[in-house]
């Protein structure tokens, strides 16, 4: 048996509803943009989960390296000024 | 990091429930057995659809044949949730594939049983699907999050899985005697071979313990069991069947795994025909998408 | 016009296209499970499970038009080969892959255009199903054109087959485009369509996706079929004895 040449992998990104953000849903592979797009309609949409669809390339997808993890995101974590909640507003106050 | 302090860390990140995600780091023997898991979970799926696609141009009435249709298009879509959450480990769908049509590859017994009747379709959405639901509800909890994600969907498209079976087997016990003694049958047929799908008794099982560890698995082979049988009898009974009597005989067990089972070779057939005979064709877009795209360059 | 009482030329008429897209589905429900690709079963399924939606509609009116009582089921399972009225298309085995979905080309070719004249026809049942089944035929449509295209425009070897496949099958379309008395009955009436516009339609297409496919149009043969008067080939005693032997071997059973 020689061995299968497949097709390319593609990631699949699915909008539920009109006013959600598109989620990655899986992957499927095709050969193009456009038989992409078929697969991820026959293969994630069967039972109405979808108005619109994204698909790309998995080769395309620039991803942050979890060992940078620290470097990347630990810096956020002591900003919590930037949060509504660290400010104690006197309940007297409306619609703050 | 050296070995040791990456080992400790991801020990420590099973220990408090975190997810592992695809460019973690993780030892070289979770991800093989990942591997090995969730590949034989999808040509589980993919042979599947073998033994109840027999019945796909023989359902009784259209409407069973819409739902069989369904049924048996959902377990593709499970494959292919399966084959790209593994895809995420680093392996191909294609060198996976080879796997099973060489033949060096697992996937679940049952499904080297044959379906020589309409019964037999609404026994496997019952006790075959049954089963599977609760081997697979503990895995959407599982550690590593691609496979914990597919399990999720797959699950929730599963419900109706198990409720059209038993659906089957009611219009047949309350029909005909010779719909009765089919239902009877299937029920006799694929008892025994249900109750294997939750592998060998836990005292036996190689991969067990090193599974619940990392959170892969969650509960014991007889564990599971236990709870199919409790969940099973009343649903027997109500039908009005008689679950038969006796031990599972775990020699059968290992000859069908072994691929000495009563369909072992129809399915790898079958699927290795499918796969040969669309070779062409996957070939044919892979050029055409080529083609299309040295045009575009040009044209550029 | 009211659903019941229909003349037995509009019962008739309603069969035909019933038993087409019944007759398709179960050809491509052979298939599932053995397509050349995983996604590829997904996607056939998903044209196999539209069509018998719409079989199944379009049965359920015929029935109603006939006003004696039959369902679904009974039109189905209980008529004979010579009483399907399906085109001879529809009935042709899968062969290769190339074979099945230079079928379907033709069939959705056919099935859009048509469709979308009878969103307008006087029988609102018949209106009603065109209205749903349209934007299904326009996603099959979708889907075997860009096969047909790929397969043509592909390697040598698809190209040579699928040229085949269209030698093949297309002596089979002419019932499709060629109206007959019942056509051209239903037509006046309002109720069917203008299968001369139809034509003109599907010549478009399916001209446009040869020429894109690399592809030749087969030259039209003398011979005609009549599936949709009850005049079948050789393929489609066999495809009814299997999708009715159960109700065919448990008379009155229910499932």
């Amino acid at each position: 048996m020689t061995t299968t040449r497949d097709w390319p992998l593609y990631e699949v990104f699915i909008r539920a509803r009109g006013g959600l953000d598109h989620k990655h849903v899986g992957s499927i592979h095709a050969v193009d943009a456009r038989m992409a797009l078929e697969h991820a309609r026959d293969v994630y949409t069967r039972r109405q989960e979808g108005i619109s669809i994204w698909v790309v390339k998995s080769s395309e997808i620039v991803a942050s390296d979890p060992t940078e993890a620290d470097a990347f995101f630990e810096p956020a974590r002591d900003k919590i000024y930037r949060h509504p909640t660290f400010y104690d507003i006197p309940d007297e106050v409306k619609t703050l | 990091m050296d070995t040791a302090a990456l080992e400790a860390r991801f020990a420590a990140r099973i220990d408090a429930d975190e997810r592992i995600e695809p460019k973690d780091w993780m030892p070289d023997a979770y991800r093989r057995a990942l591997i090995r898991q969730m590949s034989q979970h999808a040509h589980s799926e993919i042979v599947g659809m073998l033994p109840e696609g027999n019945w796909i141009t023989r359902a009784p009435t259209l409407k069973r044949k819409a739902i069989l249709m369904a049924k048996v298009q959902d377990e593709g879509g499970h494959g292919a949730y399966l084959y790209g959450a593994t895809e995420t480990l680093g392996v191909t769908r294609a060198a996976l594939i080879d796997e099973l049509l060489a033949g060096s590859a697992k996937y679940s017994s049952i499904f080297n049983y044959p379906t020589p009747t309409w019964a037999d379709v609404g026994a496997i959405g019952w006790l075959v699907d049954g089963a599977a639901i609760m081997n697979q509800i503990p895995l959407c909890r599982c550690s590593y999050g691609p496979y914990a994600r597919a399990m999720v969907r797959i699950c929730k498209e599963e419900s109706f899985h198990q409720r059209q079976g038993y659906d089957i087997m009611l219009s047949l016990a309350r029909g005909t005697l010779a719909q009765r003694r089919m239902a009877q049958g299937a029920l006799d047929r694929w008892w025994w071979p249900a109750l294997m799908m939750f592998g060998p008794p836990d005292a036996e099982s190689k991969h067990s313990a090193q599974s619940m560890r990392w959170k892969v698995k969650r509960f014991t082979n007889d564990e599971l069991r236990e709870r199919f049988i409790e969940f099973t009898v009343p649903q027997a009974e109500f039908l009005g069947l008689e679950i038969p009597r006796g031990t599972i005989d775990w020699s059968e067990f290992h000859e069908v795994l072994n691929g000495n089972g009563p369909c072992n070779r129809e399915r790898l057939t079958a699927r290795r025909h499918a796969h040969e005979q669309g070779r062409w064709v996957r070939e044919a877009a892979l050029a055409y998408a080529e083609k299309q795209r040295s045009r575009q360059r040009e044209a550029v | 016009m009211s659903a019941a009482g229909g003349s037995s030329s509009h019962f008739a008429w309603v069969l035909r296209l019933a038993d087409t897209n019944l007759v398709l589905a179960q050809r491509l429900g052979e298939l599932i499970g053995h397509a050349p690709a995983l996604e590829e079963d997904l996607g056939l399924a998903n044209t196999a499970l539209d069509l018998l939606g719409q079989a199944r509609l379009l049965l359920t009116h015929a029935g109603q038009l006939e006003g004696k009582g039959r369902d679904e089921d009974a039109l189905a399972f209980l008529r004979e080969e010579s009483e399907f009225l399906n085109a001879t298309l529809v009935e042709q085995p899968n062969g290769d892959f190339g074979d099945t979905i230079v079928r379907q080309l033709l069939f959705d070719a056919w099935q859009v255009p048509l469709y979308e004249r009878l969103t307008l026809s006087r029988d609102p049942g018949l209106a009603a199903i065109a209205a749903k089944g349209v934007k299904e035929a326009r996603y099959h449509l979708r889907y075997s054109a860009g096969w047909v295209v790929r397969l043509g425009d592909g390697t040598a070897e698809s190209r040579e087959r699928v040229q085949g496949s269209l030698e093949r099958l297309w002596p089979f379309t002419a019932e499709l485009l060629q109206a007959d008395d019942i056509d051209r009955e239903m037509h006046a009436a309002g109720i069917g369509a203008d299968l001369a516009a139809v034509r003109g339609d599907w010549e478009r297409q399916v001209a446009a996706t040869l020429a894109e496919a690399t592809l030749e149009r087969p030259r039209d043969r003398p011979w005609r079929w009549y599936g949709k008067r009850g005049e079948h080939g050789e393929h489609l005693g066999r495809l009814l004895a299997q999708m009715q032997v159960l109700q065919r071997t448990h008379p009155g059973a229910s499932w």
